[in-house]
């Protein structure tokens, strides 16, 4: 294989491995009638091999634009205006199309968030991942194609497939129909899985084997993963580390254990406080006070300034640095900025050792 | 038991043809009741019957048996519908999930929440139709400043506020919101949970709330119905429900919430429940003071 992939992106060299993927300052926008969108302002961020990364915000936040660009599946409307994407060694913000439809499916592969809309409904669970079979082994006869398709349904938790890949979409539920859009994610092996609110659309009991599904793929096959979610319990559940997005940028990231008991930016506290468990037996839930701000029109300073109780004066000002706490761990605030106030955050550290 | 009934549901059945296939028996002898002040939540899995249950309360559909009593009113026999038509008509509104799709674009902001009183022929109390907007708009926390914008030019925890307004423009006495969070962000999500509370404590709206966050429901309910194909396997105060849980689809349910704490969530093990085997029958059993769950034959608990 050539271009992109000529280094095996399964190979799992320890330590001195470079990242599966690496995203440098991207900054990614749309232009509308309304005028330039900033969906994406200049974000970075590294996945290393087998790990799951877990993008977190509210909608709008550019945490699917994100995703988007990186497969290079954005609405004509929308243009990488700059930084780069660098896979396996060479930079695909670049890419021409011919070049991203070999990479995709191969190097990446993306799971949406309604299975029904992602599968055809007059085709054959059977055929749908046939289809995809083909596309990457296309001298592969009908009986292969087959085989590998009942393979990949094994694999992606569909017991008896070789009865279930005659039927049709509508006979399958929905923690099936992902199952099914699973595996036509998974046909052309993929070094990492998009997988944009895989779980959203399904209830409690399936969601949960689902994700873990997504974590056993990861270690049996070593896939990494990139989830796309607003659900901290999905985050909980997957992730290895965390990227929390506000208005277009990563504000906050660090392991899931840093970011659930030593959380370090206003946003993420406000997002955890939100969350009903944490307000048991309180008459009301906590809420984050007013909107995410306009991307046509994105504030001056922090954009989370003015939906955050803790801002001060600079955040009115000046765009906060990323500053690192730990080796993994870091915060776009200027409450981590020497000068600045102590204060006492309003959760963190009650949950260790818990 | 002290409160009032406002809402009696006695035994609906209610199945949907499914052409040569025979029917699907979406409600299979659906009973609760809703008192006045109070958060009644339904929950169970995608298919088990909570938004026909919802149709079938707001007479959208007509259940094949069973009846519906709204303020004693027999809502399933036409007679007595027509005779109580205009109060159950402004006592009773819904809420939809997806309020993109439940307003009508082309409307304004004060025309909508304004239409269910035009609609009622009903003189606006507060002199004109406007300020009658204007009046249910700070009521859900939106500012007035929107009275002229089209659902389009809002967020979506706008336009759930706009959807609100409008069901509490007719000054209902039960709300029927069907999974009207679900399509909301995390931190919009508390804003109109914090609004559905404070609308029953202060001022005594009752809901019936459809949803299948649990973490939710466990929060905003009173008493908490659920239902597994059709019917009631389990009801009781929320608290009490989700502590002691004791069908077992119930105890699948609750042990699937899922844990904002990566490592508790890592070690929690869902139990499972093998769909399918519920008999028939079962006999409805009060466990504990108001804690009622489906007893299969005569299976010791």
């Amino acid at each position: 294989m050539s271009g992109p992939l000529g280094n095996s992106p399964r190979s799992r060299e320890e330590g001195a491995a470079p990242p599966l993927l690496e995203v440098k300052h991207l900054s990614v926008s749309f232009f509308t009638d309304a005028g330039e969108v900033q969906a994406v302002r200049d974000v970075s961020f590294s996945l290393k091999a087998g790990e799951v990364l877990a993008l977190v915000g509210e909608s709008g936040c550019g945490k699917t634009a994100l995703c988007r660009s990186i497969m290079r599946l954005l609405p004509r409307s929308g243009k990488i205006k700059g930084g780069s994407i660098l896979a396996g060694g060479a930079d695909i913000a670049r890419c021409g199309e011919r070049d991203m439809e070999k990479l995709r499916g191969r190097l990446f592969s993306m799971v949406f968030q309604d299975p029904m809309t992602a599968l055809n409904p007059v085709m054959t669970v059977g055929e749908q991942i046939g289809e995809a079979v083909r596309v990457h082994r296309p001298r592969a006869s009908r009986r292969e194609v087959r085989a590998r398709t009942a393979e990949l349904m094994e694999l992606a938790g569909i017991g008896r497939p070789w009865e279930r890949m005659d039927l049709y979409p509508h006979s399958f539920s929905g923690g099936m129909r992902q199952r099914a859009v699973l595996a036509i994610a998974l046909a052309g092996e993929p070094a990492i899985l998009f997988a944009d609110e895989p779980t959203t659309a399904l209830d409690v009991t399936v969601q949960a084997q689902i994700l873990d599904l997504f974590r056993d793929l990861q270690r049996r096959l070593g896939t990494a993963a990139v989830f796309v979610t607003h659900d901290l319990g999905v985050v909980a559940r997957v992730a290895d580390r965390v990227a929390v997005m506000y208005a277009g940028k990563i504000v906050e990231t660090g392991t899931a254990e840093e970011i659930f008991y030593d959380p370090r930016h206003p946003y993420t506290w406000g997002l955890l406080r939100a969350l009903p468990a944490l307000s048991k037996g309180r008459d009301s839930l906590y809420a984050i006070p007013g909107m995410p701000p306009n991307l046509a029109n994105p504030p001056k300073g922090d954009a989370f300034a003015c939906r955050n109780e803790y801002a001060l004066a600079i955040d009115y000002e000046e765009e906060p640095p990323m500053v690192q706490i730990t080796d993994t761990h870091s915060a776009a605030t200027w409450l981590l900025d020497p000068r600045a106030p102590k204060i006492t955050p309003p959760l963190g550290g009650e949950a260790r050792g818990g | 038991m002290a409160g009032e009934v406002l809402l009696d549901v006695r035994g609906l059945v209610h199945a949907f043809p499914l052409g040569r296939a025979g029917s699907v028996r979406a409600l299979d002898g659906l009973s609760f009741q809703i008192e006045r002040g109070e958060i009644y939540g339904l929950v169970g899995e995608s298919g088990c019957g909570k938004s026909t249950a919802a149709r079938c309360v707001m007479n959208l559909l007509r259940p094949q048996e069973g009846r519906v009593l709204f303020r004693g009113i027999d809502t399933c026999d036409p007679r007595a519908f027509r005779a109580g038509r205009r109060l159950l008509q402004r006592a009773r509104q819904l809420i939809f999930q997806d309020s993109a799709s439940s307003l009508d674009p082309r409307m304004r902001v004060w025309e909508l929440i304004a239409e269910p009183l035009r609609i009622q022929r009903a003189a606006p109390p507060r002199g004109s139709f406007r300020a009658e907007a204007e009046f249910q708009m700070k009521y859900v926390g939106l500012d007035p400043g929107y009275l002229d914008k089209y659902p389009s030019e809002l967020s979506g925890g706008q336009r759930q506020r706009v959807a609100i307004a409008r069901a509490l423009a007719a000054e209902p006495e039960l709300l029927v919101a069907d999974e009207p969070i679900a399509a909301l962000d995390v931190s919009i999500q508390a804003q109109i949970v914090n609004l559905f509370k404070h609308l029953q404590a202060e001022h005594g709206f009752s809901f019936l709330f459809i949803a299948h966050d649990l973490a939710m429901v466990e929060f905003l309910c009173s008493r908490v119905g659920v239902m597994y194909r059709g019917r009631l396997v389990e009801e009781a105060p929320a608290g009490e429900l989700f502590a002691r849980p004791l069908h077992p689809y119930t105890r699948a349910l609750v042990s699937a919430i899922p844990i904002p704490d990566p490592r508790r969530e890592r070690a929690r093990r869902p139990v499972e429940f093998r769909g399918g085997e519920l008999p028939p029958g079962g006999v409805w059993t009060e466990a504990s003071p108001r804690h009622f769950v489906l007893l299969e034959g005569r299976e010791p608990l």
